[in-house]
């Protein structure tokens, strides 16, 4: 059976703020999704299918959400599914989406993650006391920074090189209006004597916390040639997951990450990522993640992650950009941290980055999301041409 | 559209599950399912699963869920917090892309860990409608009266459905409930909320249902005659009650056309009405008689909340595979009052 080729014909996305108080939950992602609708020079009347995506509930404290957003998506009448796979979700979303695409069943679908973490506190929504279960409670950063320091202890890399990655990002962002952190005046010193929260992560090592959400209106390829803007091809998704109780796992650098980006690279047919993407942007909530996945996601050898973000190969000017948009280190709406992603490489790939936009060699571009303690993950590759 | 078939089912239900936790009570049962398919567990294409947070009382519910499965080496796998018939479209789209040839699909819960009828209050609209916390069962009384008002049909009609459902789950292992009440009797039992009573209320359930699809020739080679899905829709509907009307199920209706349900005979009918009336309700949106609705019981019988849509699938399926079927519909339910409707029609070879 071939595939139906599938295209992003329109992006949108909120401004990413702490508390995005002058918006309801259906304010918000119908914010992202209009922008979407307008960029796809399309209607709601034009959208047959309605894919939504977001973390946990509780995030909130409204269950299934999606059904109470079901008219301000103008999904009445129509399907509608949501999408729940931990962090990686945005990604997932994103992916489920394009596959109704693929699969014939849909000409025009749009998809929206969101996450308003000022109507609840994430932290604590993560860290649910469960009975029989050894508790968590400090959070992501608390989950994530044991993983670290043993990266730090494998790889032999310095303390500061997570904080690079937390003055690039930050700086990065400063491009990006949409962005929740703006923060030019950002150093180094700044991060190394912030509060130190989980060690070795400060507090400028962190994503913040945010309100936001990203549409995408995907289309078939009838759809695409009849787009009023340039528009960005799926040249590969994939997605995979791992056990959490298993002792072969390896949460530094996990299998299914490595798996799913041999997918992804397979189905795209990009043999040295390094070389032949023009940029990435990657799940990294806190800094110490970029060298990390640049070594899962096979940007260099393994042990080398630190080196690349020290000899600025992933900075704005790099050769690999990694995160031009400011990534989820400068707006972290977790639900749509993954959507923004796949959409911010949508938008290079399209060059409608605007301020953030980077040079355009190959024309490919990595999305990429994970969750969970990095059981999950979600990437695609896009490109300013059709695959073949 | 691409064949694609149920090839195994298995479920499980009990009204109070007091020992295992819901790995536990997962694992044995997707086991059954995939020994039954003839299928590798390692073979499996991809697997997709339907829960919901907020039945555990904590996030992420499906991660341990997915313990259950054996996802090493890592696994192409995906979750929808939807019943897990919902699980099961999206494991059909992944079908239809030719990318993979089967799947393993299931949904879990564990309901009586807390109060399902006030939980359901926070799908409700978070700043208009939620804080009044109104019961699941409240809305469904809502309808219920509405219907019955603009039917002209009465509580006892509710109550001939009630007996019909429990006179069929006697044949059923799964059922908590079963038996031969009167309707005198029922009719004589106290309201809940005005007009239903507690026999025209679904029982609370924990359950856990898995099912395998698989593809075209696979399918014929590991079964000797699969249940082929030969529609498959949903629908939504607007949130806010006095947005619909509550006497009929429009996106029900709207999804048994695109699923094709009137295109020939329907033998067999499994809906996921969790309240007497929307077997009326949904019997009228499907264009079945209600004599041939819910043969195993039904939701009346046995709820495990986000597994029991996903059951009726199985429940038609079953029937197609073991030849007493040859064509059937299936139906599944979310959201308030019938908001969010799934029409599957299966049928053998």
């Amino acid at each position: 059976m071939s595939k139906n080729a599938v295209a992003v014909v329109g992006v949108g996305q909120t401004h990413h703020r702490s508390s995005r108080k002058d918006v309801s939950m259906a304010g918000l992602v119908r914010e992202a999704a209009v922008e979407a609708l307008e960029d796809a020079g399309m209607t709601w009347s034009d959208i047959d299918a309605v894919v939504v995506g977001k973390a946990p509930d509780m995030f909130e404290g409204v269950a299934m959400p999606e059904l109470y957003l079901a008219d301000a998506l103008g999904a009445a009448g129509k399907p509608m599914l949501r999408v729940h796979t931990a962090g990686s979700v945005g990604g997932s979303t994103a992916i489920v989406a394009a596959k109704l695409v693929q699969a014939g069943v849909h000409e025009r679908v749009l998809t929206v993650a969101y996450e308003k973490q000022s109507e609840s506190n994430a932290t604590w929504g993560l860290s649910v006391p469960m009975p029989f279960s050894p508790p968590l409670v400090a959070g992501a950063g608390g989950y994530f920074a044991p993983m670290i320091r043993a990266y730090m202890t494998r790889s032999g890399a310095p303390r500061e090189s997570g904080h690079l990655v937390a003055v690039k990002d930050r700086l990065n962002a400063v491009r990006n209006p949409r962005a929740h952190l703006h923060m030019p005046e950002i150093t180094l010193k700044m991060v190394e004597e912030s509060w130190l929260l989980w060690d070795p992560l400060r507090y400028l090592d962190t994503c913040p916390s945010s309100d936001g959400a990203m549409a995408m209106v995907l289309g078939s390829e009838k759809v695409a040639a009849a787009a009023p803007n340039p528009v960005a091809w799926v040249h590969g998704m994939a997605m995979r997951s791992e056990p959490t109780m298993f002792a072969r796992r390896d949460q530094i650098n996990p299998q299914a990450g490595k798996d799913c980006a041999a997918d992804v690279y397979r189905q795209a047919g990009i043999s040295d990522p390094r070389r032949d993407l023009d940029c990435a942007e990657v799940y990294v909530p806190f800094s110490w993640y970029e060298p990390m996945w640049l070594e899962n996601l096979g940007f260099c050898a393994e042990g080398d992650g630190w080196k690349l973000t020290a000899e600025g190969a992933t900075a704005f000017d790099g050769d690999i950009p990694w995160n031009p948009s400011g990534g989820v280190l400068s707006s972290n709406p977790i639900g749509a941290s993954g959507m923004i992603r796949f959409g911010e490489v949508a938008q290079q790939v399209r060059g409608a980055a605007g301020g953030h936009q980077v040079e355009l060699k190959t024309g490919k571009a990595l999305g990429h999301a994970y969750g969970g303690g990095s059981q999950f993950f979600a990437m695609w590759v896009v490109g300013a041409k059709k695959p073949e | 559209m691409r064949d694609v078939a149920v090839v195994s089912f298995s479920y499980s239900t009990v009204a109070k599950e007091q020992m295992r936790n819901e790995v536990e009570m997962l694992a044995p049962v997707i086991t059954e399912a995939i020994d039954a398919s003839g299928i590798a567990r390692s073979d499996i294409g991809f697997t997709c699963s339907g829960s919901f947070d907020y039945l555990q009382g904590g996030p992420f519910s499906f991660v341990m869920g997915l313990d259950a499965v054996g996802a090493w080496p890592p696994i192409r796998e995906s979750h929808v917090e939807m019943d897990g018939a919902w699980a099961l479209y999206e494991a059909w789209i992944a079908l239809q892309t030719g990318e993979v040839d089967s799947a393993l699909v299931y949904g879990f819960g564990k309901a009586s860990q807390g109060n399902v009828h006030e939980i359901m209050s926070l799908q409700l609209d978070p700043y208009y409608v939620a804080p009044l916390w109104p019961s699941m069962v409240d809305l469904a009384a809502l309808q219920a009266r509405a219907y019955l008002d603009a039917s002209g049909r009465s509580e006892r009609d509710l109550a001939g459905v009630v007996a019909q459902a429990m006179r069929s789950a006697r044949d059923t292992p799964q059922a908590i409930r079963s038996g031969e009440p009167s309707i005198e009797d029922l009719l004589a039992s106290p309201y809940v909320a005005s007009p239903l009573r507690d026999a025209d209320i679904f029982p609370t359930t924990d359950g856990v249902a898995v099912i395998v699809l698989a593809a075209g020739d696979l399918a014929r080679s590991v079964n000797k005659r699969p249940a082929w899905i030969r529609g498959l829709d949903h629908r939504i509907e607007p949130h806010s009650l006095g947005a619909r009307d509550l006497t009929r199920s429009d996106s029900t209706a709207l999804a048994a056309k695109h699923a094709g349900v009137a295109s020939g005979p329907i033998d067999v009918a499994e809906v996921h009405a969790q309240f007497s009336h929307e077997v009326l309700i949904l019997s009228e949106a499907l264009g079945v008689d209600p004599s041939i609705v819910n043969p195993s019981g039904g939701p009346l019988a046995a709820n495990g909340i986000m597994s029991a849509g996903l059951v009726r699938i199985g429940e038609v399926a079953r029937r197609i595979m073991d030849g007493t079927a040859n064509r059937g519909v299936a139906h599944a339910t979310s959201g308030p009052a019938l908001q969010q409707n799934l029409v599957c029609v299966l049928e053998g070879e």
